[in-house]
């Protein structure tokens, strides 16, 4: 199991990349092919260039880089579950962007369980496939994100809340327009408003939709957690 | 790491007399008594000290046991010194272990240092104990300025004190989460011998100088947004003043100390 700190950067140490990486490895004993090994194999599953990386000081990389090569640092003890806190945290929207993405990879191409603590609502509603609402260190909540973003007056309550296109969409059939059960991504909201608005004025409603979205798009990580 | 082994700046609240002092007065008084535990060489000097630094205690109703605790770090160096001191000394042997002979001189002058020891460190800790670190700061602060006539930069000691004292708590708690996060990776910072361990720190020492060198740029920053600019012009909200209690505790104390040495 590889556990994944709050600002996993603030732990780098080494001279360069590679050795920062290879601290883990080196604990866990492993032997200098095997180590060597361990840490191509973590920068490549975080995109990280080897050859360009390796031998640079982890201290003047960019904020995302740094992050990554922490990531790195923890998956190159080969876990099985991955567990991150907030790992994007502090993150500007493109890298935030990026460390999702590979985290997804992570799960999609290479098979690790993901537990992923966030209290980005979005993230959660694109991500995960399992959700755990914890309140004052108690799990209160279980199931897939649409069955938690059901119950939006309690997520409400809890500080938390529900994605803001579900909200969006439950105040749009409040007044009247076509509801789908439980929308919580953007592109299933287009996918269930567009047909009504193109059918409104007189367009072809079918070819809307069809190039308009890719609904269900959410596959994701093995499980989330929302923190409290 | 635990919080509570550290002593420094572990203010006790509370209403005594000795609580409602001036810092000012606790700092000269404190530093009084500590030129007169050096000075002071017969064991009845020691006892009338004593029974001032006991009553002090007394006074400020500061548990007996956080004064106490303050005499815990220092142990090794007092059994340390009293067993140098019971066994090297020359004089009348009392009793022997193989070839090491303990002489009467060398018990009582090893009590005595005992005694200064801990009478020491226990003079200082009841000023630290009653007093709040921002308080002990201006108190210090206010006596060190005469000094800045000769270049002591009154103020800025002052004011490095205070940060200092403030940011060991948050300094422990950034140590906790990068052994933690290190732990999480593997490391071992128990097993193996002492160079072993001296190396094992390093995973946690580069990365919390790198965390206190950002929070001081951070803190620099917030403070010059606040407009500080050092000490000049500075008012304050709470001005020290010492009241008729702190002049009789300087008068009264200092005539005592005096009268110890000059008699005993």
């Amino acid at each position: 199991m590889g556990l994944v700190f709050q600002y996993p950067e603030h732990q780098l140490f080494e001279e360069t990349v590679a050795a920062d990486i290879a601290f883990a490895p080196r604990n866990l004993g492993m032997s200098e092919a095997d180590v060597d090994e361990a840490v191509r194999e973590a920068m490549r599953v975080v995109d990280l260039d080897y050859d360009a990386l390796r031998g640079r000081s982890p201290f003047e990389l960019s904020g995302g880089q740094k992050r990554r090569v922490a990531i790195a640092g923890v998956l190159a003890m080969r876990p099985e579950v991955l567990v991150l806190d907030e790992p994007t945290a502090g993150m500007d929207p493109r890298g935030r962007e990026e460390v999702l993405a590979e985290i997804r990879q992570l799960h999609e191409a290479h098979g690790y369980t993901i537990v992923l603590v966030s209290h980005s609502m979005e993230d959660v509603a694109r991500f995960a496939e399992r959700l755990i609402v914890m309140d004052g260190g108690t799990v209160v909540m279980e199931g897939s994100p649409r069955e938690v973003f059901r119950n939006r007056e309690d997520l409400v309550r809890m500080g938390l809340g529900v994605p803001q296109v579900t909200g969006l969409m439950a105040e749009l059939a409040a007044r009247g327009l076509p509801y789908a059960e439980n929308v919580i991504t953007v592109e299933e909201a287009l996918h269930t408003l567009l047909p009504a608005l193109l059918g409104a004025s007189g367009a072809d409603a079918g070819a809307g939709a069809g190039a308009g979205a890719d609904a269900g798009a959410d596959a994701g990580a093995g499980g989330g957690e929302v923190g409290e | 790491m635990n919080i509570s082994s550290v002593a420094i700046g572990q203010y006790i609240p509370g209403e005594s007399l000795v609580h409602r002092l001036d810092p000012r007065t606790k700092i000269m008084l404190s530093l009084i008594v500590v030129i007169a535990l050096f000075i002071a060489k017969s064991a009845w000097a020691y006892a009338a000290l004593a029974a001032l630094i006991v009553g002090t205690v007394m006074a400020s109703r500061v548990p007996v046991k956080m004064v106490l605790r303050g005499l815990r770090p220092l142990l090794f160096v007092m059994v340390l010194t009293f067993g140098l001191h019971l066994f090297m000394d020359p004089g009348e042997p009392i009793f022997r272990i193989g070839k090491i002979v303990a002489t009467d001189k060398g018990l009582a002058q090893g009590l005595i240092t005992v005694a200064r020891l801990s009478l020491l460190i226990m003079a200082t800790s009841i000023v630290t104990l009653t007093t709040s670190p921002i308080a002990f700061t201006d108190g210090l602060e206010s006596l060190l300025r005469p000094l800045s006539f000769v270049g002591v930069p009154a103020h800025e000691l002052a004011m490095m004190m205070t940060i200092a004292l403030r940011f060991i708590p948050t300094l422990l708690e950034e140590t906790d989460k990068i052994m933690k996060a290190q732990m999480a990776r593997g490391a071992d910072f128990e097993t193996g011998n002492i160079a072993k361990r001296a190396r094992a720190m390093i995973p946690i020492l580069v990365p919390l100088f790198v965390s206190a060198f950002r929070r001081a740029d951070e803190l620099a920053m917030a403070m010059e947004a606040r407009c500080y600019r050092g000490g000049q012009g500075r008012t304050r909200l709470r001005q020290l003043r010492l009241g008729t209690m702190d002049v009789a505790a300087l008068v009264l104390v200092t005539a005592y100390a005096v009268a110890v040495m000059a008699v005993l």
